[in-house]
């Protein structure tokens, strides 16, 4: 086994922007109990919001500015109607707002701005970004991780990723740790309650909400800079993936949406690596499906065995209640 | 002030005028499709008494309650409490305001600690503010006097060992205990109690009536919706009983329950009279 690429997947700009999405998504569910099943729709709607504008000549600190306000928006429309009511209502109306963006995205019909089903491709907008590099333009060898200093997976998306990791995770702490955070974890136990306390859920929701839903779409545009602009790589399994990858790591907590996702990369690389050493009749093909399956067992042995997941404390929150 | 003087002059009737109501309800009608389960003409609450609102099951004892504290909405009426009139105030403005409820199925919120659900009953707490709850600073004082305060209470009500404690693992009477005292941190002026006793067992039903009384004797009012009428009886100053959404008496707790209408209302209006005599 080749524990290289396990080294390579851990660092790599793909996770950091998976683990910031699962930090987005942890202020929605971990926090407030809200059940975004809609992840990568926050994740395109940054995409789109910063590709289109950068490809269309609009300078990037301007389209950094528009994806986040089309998060804002996009977190407005979608709680405005569906925060008042009860919690399952809100996952069917946030998966399906997903959808509406993908297909929206790969649609004909806009394909002069989105690309449509083959997206926007990298050097249409990752240009401004790469233009920013401190870093050399070569490729970099530090211990065992070699990156590119500036291009694509490079050094420089890899520390601007983790940084960003880094500065939300402490956002994370200082929240959850404040008489803000205490009202939105009332929330997660029981709406009423809270409501009976003088406190305005809805308004409360909804600041968790857009905070979240900015958090996702930053990702998306860290995901983007490390590979391209296609809406079809932001379907329902990406979603899937970052809630298994929160739940892994446990959720509520700090580190939790980090450590899963770390974790998940290196299991997923691990699992296409041994697959054919154990089966050597299986063919290539048959790896990526294969490795994603054993994804979805391992998702039910973590809710038998482990609902808090790594770091949670299974008092305060457990996926089977 | 005793309570035969606040209620000596009045009236044993349905929709009987208080000296100093704080609470008031004007023709309040709420109904589901066809049933109407709320149809009082008028109701007063009188400062700093304790009322119990009685009545069988299905007397819309609790819906009347949602209604008055902005948990439900009437489809007619008015409200008034302390001179704010309730139309169209929500539930959270209704606590803030100071009438603050808790509920028959207890809400402790089981996965938080002690400390934690009753620092949520707080109020002015600026750091509940997103922009504010960033800066520690900013609202780490309120949060001292906040937690003074929530230990003061919880060792009123005997749960200060709890304190770090989920709130999910105490026991049902514990919640209900935890509760009241969650709703005690806004400082309320009036106290809506829904069924208090249900479920509690018997020892700590004493503390909890003892607990009801000194509130009332600390100058804030109560209302409450019980069943059990020697709780009522032992505690309430005024009665007020429903029955089919109405207010079919009011009176006395050693009075109320000789009254004609609320013996019917609870046994049936015929549970005296003879079926074998009506026959012949």
């Amino acid at each position: 086994m080749d524990f290289n690429d396990i080294l390579q997947i851990i660092i790599s700009p793909t996770t950091a922007a998976f683990a910031l999405a699962a930090i987005g998504l942890n202020f929605h569910y971990g926090l407030t109990g809200l059940l975004n099943m809609g992840v990568a729709g926050f994740m395109l709607i940054g995409m789109y919001g910063y590709g289109i504008s950068v490809s269309h000549g609009v300078p990037a600190w301007l389209a950094l500015i528009i994806a986040i306000v089309g998060a804002v928006v996009f977190s407005i429309v979608l709680g405005w109607p569906t925060l008042r009511l009860r919690g399952d209502y809100f996952a069917i109306v946030t998966i399906a707002a997903a959808e509406i963006v993908r297909i929206i995205g790969r649609s004909q019909w806009l394909k002069e701005w989105t690309g449509g089903n083959t997206g926007i491709r990298g050097k249409d907008f990752k240009g401004p970004f790469e233009a920013l590099s401190p870093f050399p333009d070569k490729l970099i060898r530090v211990g065992p991780w070699q990156f590119h200093g500036s291009l694509s997976n490079s050094w420089w998306l890899i520390t601007v990723g983790w940084l960003l990791v880094a500065a939300f995770a402490l956002l994370f702490w200082r929240l959850n740790k404040s008489p803000w955070g205490r009202v939105l974890r009332g929330i997660r136990e029981d709406e009423d309650a809270v409501r009976s306390l003088g406190k305005d859920v809805y308004s409360f929701k909804m600041q968790a909400l857009v905070i979240g839903g900015v958090i996702c779409t930053l990702a998306g545009i860290v995901w983007a800079h490390g590979n391209a602009i296609s809406p079809d790589s932001m379907g329902r399994t990406t979603t899937f993936w970052i809630w298994t990858m929160l739940l892994l790591g446990g959720a509520a907590t700090v580190f939790g949406p980090i450590l899963g996702t770390a974790l998940f990369w290196a299991l997923y690389v691990a699992i296409k690596q041994v697959a054919p050493l154990v089966l050597p009749n299986l063919a290539s093909t048959q790896i990526e499906p294969l490795a994603l399956a054993a994804v979805g067992f391992g998702l039910i042995l973590l809710i038998v065995f482990r609902p808090q997941g790594i770091l949670g404390d299974k008092r305060e929150i457990a996926l089977n209640g | 002030m005793a309570k035969s003087d606040l209620f000596a002059s009045v009236e044993s009737v349905p929709g009987s005028q208080k000296p100093d109501p704080i609470l008031i309800a004007d023709g309040v009608m709420r109904s589901f499709g066809g049933l109407v389960a709320v149809n009082v003409s008028h109701f007063e609450a009188q400062r700093h008494a304790i009322t119990a609102l009685i009545g069988p099951n299905g007397a819309g004892k609790s819906t009347f309650f949602n209604l008055l504290t902005g948990f439900d909405m009437a489809q007619e009426g008015t409200g008034v409490f302390n001179g704010r009139p309730l139309k169209g105030m929500s539930s959270a403005k209704v606590a803030r305001a100071g009438m603050v409820r808790t509920f028959q199925l207890t809400k402790a919120l089981s996965r938080m600690t002690v400390i934690e659900n009753m620092r949520l009953g707080a109020q002015e707490q600026s750091g509940e503010n997103f922009a504010n709850a960033l800066l520690a600073p900013i609202w780490r004082k309120r949060e001292r006097e906040i937690t003074e305060q929530a230990e003061e209470l919880l060792g009123r009500f005997k749960l200060l060992e709890k304190r770090d404690e989920y709130a999910g693992s105490l026991s049902g009477g514990q919640r209900k205990l935890l509760e009241m005292a969650r709703a005690l941190m806004s400082k309320p002026t009036m106290i809506m109690l829904d069924e208090p006793m249900a479920g509690v067992n018997p020892a700590l039903t004493e503390s909890l009536l003892d607990h009801i009384v000194a509130l009332r004797d600390e100058g804030v009012t109560v209302l409450f919706v019980e069943h059990d009428m020697h709780m009522v009886r032992r505690i309430s100053d005024w009665v007020v009983v429903m029955a089919e959404g109405r207010i079919i008496a009011e009176g006395d707790p050693h009075e109320v329950m000789k009254n004609q209408a609320v013996q019917d209302a609870y046994l049936g209006s015929h549970h005296d009279t003879d079926l074998f005599e009506e026959r012949s």
